[in-house]
């Protein structure tokens, strides 16, 4: 085992500190160390989105992050974007428009919208669909995710 | 006083009742549950098509630091086989048949230590011959996959009458058979004016479910054994568990955490499972497994690959005369579900539209290939790929449109089949008519063949196809029912303890809407407890698009009971007979004027805090009337069938071979919506299922070995790619369904790819037998054609 590194980032806007090994990933450093399990390990090889955090306000697939970059940075995962304004409207609108069926994509599909609305709060259709391409998801088609942040993007005015 | 009026649920658009923990991120599914104590379990796997195990050391691995178990075949010589034709040690004796053969199991205090410990475990094989074309399977010379019986150690013992390990080996190739006929296909070819034949090639694709597969196992002190697992079928688990592991039944008790996905892939036991229990037993410990992705893709089932063989017959006027198929399934190294899709494929062949003479042969045979499980249709997209693919090439060589041939040939209401499928309902011919109407698909086929010559890189086209599923269960297991429970508090809320699972499909919302309509309740009333079987009622599980059929109809049993017991003691109270009274908003009321008379809330205690003191409680088991299917495949074994048409319109770039599904337009006989909302969901998720089975999914195996195990490049449809849909409802309020509901789970995943072949044909005069409809296979097709 490598040696430890101590960092320090915010999580969820807490200021946070951890010690983290060099091999360690984001991902495993957010479930398995600070044990905040919303966001799920779907690949591990960042082609499926179930693990997209924001980092510094981005989206990232966390299992391709190492824990050490997260030195001095500000994460924000599912469990923080519920007292965010628009993370709760677009988690209102996942319920409402029957965005959930198995639900494991759902935690990274909210951290990808919440992304592509606050870079776009006006999406097209279109627009999106291209937002969350980089998010699998096998139950629903995505007919019903598009719908939800349309809904979300709706609510907004 | 406020009147109330009657209201109802059923029809509206829910919003699914776990649908805010999970998208809030606090559902636990297994991956996030850790249990004191808890050890992790990882599998070592051969990486070898077919060999013999010459020898193992696990001696450095046991050695290691950390390292708590390090078990092989050795180490359980009690262990039973699994699977459908029971042709599966869990841990491998003496030869692998296939990569992914377990081969030792480490438990150890962490991921990384389990890891590095399967790392030093040594194993000699030497190799065998390859056996990996079904085709060759059955030739004389070809290599045997289970000539000797197998069981502990290699050794006798399993022989011996009523022995723990069972599986005699076979002196051929042959996993199962399948053999129908119904008429005289003799007959029916000599009344025929055209016969078509060809040779369909379906392949694998998997589940890619998002959540990966898992258990946790764990002893208590009295050795019962509890297990966290994704299951879809926990009560038939409990059972076959018990009979692996040599256990009593009732010490094994299984909890089923919410699931990332089902579609089928935990329908049966896979060798992780009770090799997890036998690290747990080992150690004393609970043992948490979990795949990787990459492990997922080598060692989770498949959906059964098929080369069917089909001859059509039909007279000049367009009446169908005959259909024979023969089939080779490849059975892979071991027998789960796939090999048992026949059961579904000879319905579609025999019973989606009226043919007289009928035959059907599968030989499900060994190979050292990945073995094939349940997969949301169960052998009915490849079966309807083939059937609908005729369908519109006899129509073409008759020159009938392809709609009028199959509206001539569609079922009714009322049929009886030769199968003896009673088709109490039907609604074929009614999804026929909306499907095209919603498609254009009549003008649209015409204007699009007449391009098909014309210069122009894109050419569009449509297709339609149709299918039959069971949507009232399927009486395969003795029973095909499902217990309910209900009780309710004090405040005249309600606990629905169901046997039916919830694996992301919407039951516990449906389950709970059933309830509020017989209890005059709102959902916020109803709790549903669904997932451990030592609290809930026995179900057979979540298969055969069953569960709203069959778990509705035990719902709605248990409510009419409680509701029949509260109108009583309000009668009693109110001195109105109980025909009178109603149960609206929480309130007892007056039926006719909807004035309310007391709280359901009151009225309950006052039966609890009375001198008689009782409680509302009741149960129901509901068992669908149907039947199980004689020797000859013969028997009604829906207690209700399903229908949907679908169109598809599709653009081929005839330069790349790149196809893009443009419109899928489809009418289910879903015989009455119940939570529009979930029903959406439900046919816009299959559709895309069935557009990835038709266009881009492809587990490539060569050699017995999978070349593409991850997302990269195994490729599931992203949301740019998704159609634009179109979906009707044809509600035909069957007598048996819950509320007139029939199950809709496979159905809209079926079609796809029938349809995507016919519209292929429409927009380039080219007809594909072979899946997906990559770009490659498709550009080869219209080069060869020219």
């Amino acid at each position: 085992m490598s040696p430890k590194r101590e960092i320090a980032f915010t999580l969820n806007g807490v200021p946070t500190r951890a010690s983290v090994s060099p091999e360690l990933s984001a991902l495993a450093l957010i479930r398995e160390v600070l044990g905040l399990t919303g966001t799920k390990l779907g690949c591990g090889e960042g082609e499926c989105g179930a693990c997209t955090i924001l980092v510094d306000g981005r989206s990232v697939n966390s299992c391709l992050m190492f824990a050490l970059d997260c030195e001095g940075r500000s994460l924000v995962t599912i469990e923080g974007l519920a007292a965010d304004p628009l993370g709760a409207r677009i988690e209102q609108a996942f319920v409402e428009a029957g965005a959930v069926q198995c639900g494991f994509c759902t935690p990274g599909m909210v951290v990808q919208a919440h992304n592509l609305l606050t870079a776009h709060p006006h999406p097209t259709r279109e627009q999106i669909r291209r937002g969350i391409e980089g998010n699998l998801c096998r139950c629903t088609g995505y007919f019903k995710i598009v719908e939800a942040i349309e809904r979300a993007a709706g609510a907004q005015e | 006083m406020q009147i109330i009026a009657r209201e109802t649920l059923i029809g509206k658009r829910i919003a699914k009742l776990d649908a805010p923990e999970k998208a809030s991120g606090k559902t636990r599914y297994i991956h996030d549950l850790d249990l004191p104590g808890q050890l992790y379990g990882k599998i070592l796997r051969s990486g070898r098509v077919h060999a013999k195990i010459l020898r193992i050391d696990t001696s450095k691995a046991k050695a290691l630091p950390g390292v708590h178990a390090v078990i092989t075949a050795a180490d359980v010589p009690w262990q039973r086989p699994i699977g459908v034709a029971r042709d599966h040690l869990p841990l491998k004796t003496d030869r692998v048949r296939s990569p992914r053969d377990e081969i030792a199991a480490v438990a150890a205090q962490s991921e990384e230590i389990a890891q590095a410990a399967l790392r030093l475990i040594e194993v000699e094989y030497e190799d065998l011959p390859v056996l990996t074309d079904p085709l060759d399977a059955l030739a004389p010379d070809a290599p045997l996959i289970h000539p000797e019986p197998h069981g502990a150690d290699g050794g006798t013992e399993h022989l011996k009458p009523g022995a723990p390990v069972a599986y005699s080996g076979r002196p051929d190739n042959l996993a199962m058979t399948f053999d129908y006929e119904q008429g005289d296909v003799a007959r029916g070819e000599a009344d025929s004016d055209l016969v078509v034949e060809d040779t369909f090639r379906l392949h694998y694709v998997t589940h890619c479910c998002m959540g990966v597969s898992g258990i946790i196992a764990e002893f208590d002190s009295s050795g019962n054994l509890t297990m966290y697992s994704n299951t879809q079928v926990p009560f038939l688990h409990k059972r076959e568990f018990a009979e692996i592991l040599g256990m009593d039944p009732a010490r094994i008790r299984i909890i089923q955490p919410p699931i990332g996905g089902g579609f089928g892939s935990k329908l049966d036991i896979y060798p992780f499972e009770p090799i997890c229990v036998f690290l747990a037993r080992a150690t004393g410990r609970p043992v948490k497994l979990v795949f990787s992705r990459e492990e997922e893709f080598l060692a989770s089932p498949t959906r059964q690959p098929v080369i069917l063989k089909l001859r059509s017959g039909c007279r000049r006027d367009g009446t169908l005369t005959f259909r024979a198929v023969e089939t080779i399934h490849d059975n892979g190294a071991y027998t789960s579900w796939g090999a048992t899709t026949p059961f579904v494929m000879m319905q579609t062949v025999s019973s989606l539209y009226r043919v007289p003479h009928c035959s059907y042969h599968t030989k499900a045979v060994y190979t050292n290939n990945p073995y094939a499980g349940s997969f949301r249709g169960y052998g009915n997209l490849q079966a309807t790929f083939a059937v609908e693919s005729h369908m519109d090439r006899m129509a073409d060589a008759l020159g009938i449109d392809p709609l009028e041939f199959r509206l001539k040939n569609a079922q009714d209401p009322g049929e009886v089949t030769p199968q003896g499928m009673q088709f109490k309902t039907c609604g074929l011919k009614e999804c026929l008519k909306s499907a095209a109407e919603l498609g254009d698909y009549q003008a649209k086929r015409r204007a699009y063949a007449a391009l098909q010559a014309e210069p122009g890189r894109f050419k569009r086209g449509v297709g339609l196809a149709s299918m039959l599923h069971v949507g009232g269960g399927a009486k395969i297991y003795p029973s095909d029912g499902c217990g309910t429970i209900l009780k309710m508090d004090d405040f005249g809320a309600v606990t629905l303890i169901t046997g039916a699972s919830e694996i992301g499909q919407g039951s516990e919302t449906v389950l709970a809407q059933l309830v509020c309509e017989e209890l005059g309740l709102p959902l916020s009333a109803v709790r549903v407890v669904n997932n451990d079987t030592e609290i809930t009622p026995w179900d057979v599980g979540v298969h055969a698009s069953r569960t709203t059929f069959i778990g509705g109809n035990s719902a709605i049993g248990a409510a009419r009971k409680a509701r029949a017991k509260i109108l009583d003691a309000a009668a009693k109270q109110t001195g109105l007979p109980a025909q009178a009274l109603d149960l609206r908003a929480g309130q007892i009321v007056e039926e006719r004027s909807g004035n309310p008379l007391l709280s359901l809330a009151k009225l309950i205690r006052s039966l609890h805090f009375s001198d008689k003191a009782e409680l509302v409680m009741t149960t129901h088991y509901y068992e669908p009337p149907s039947h199980h299917q004689d020797r000859q495949f013969k028997g009604d074994v829906s207690a209700a069938y399903a229908w949907a048409s679908q169109v598809v319109e599709v653009e081929v770039d005839t330069e790349t071979g790149a196809v893009r599904l443009l419109k899928v337009s489809g009418a289910h006989d879903v015989g009455r919506v119940l939570n529009r909302l979930g029903i959406e969901g439900q046919i816009e998720g299959g559709i895309v299922m069935g557009q990835g089975y038709a266009l881009t999914e492809e587990l490539i195996v060569e050699q017995g070995r999978i070349r593409n195990p991850a997302f990269r490049d195994y490729k599931l449809v992203t949301a740019p790619e998704i159609p634009e849909i179109a979906v009707r409802f044809v509600e035909t309020l069957d007598g048996e369904g819950p509320q007139g509901a029939k199950g809709v789970g496979e159905a809209p995943a079926i079609c796809i790819a029938a349809a995507t072949a016919n519209a292929i044909e429409n927009a380039t005069g080219v007809r594909i037998l072979a899946l997906p409809f990559t770009p490659e296979k498709v550009y080869r097709a219209l080069r060869e054609e020219r």
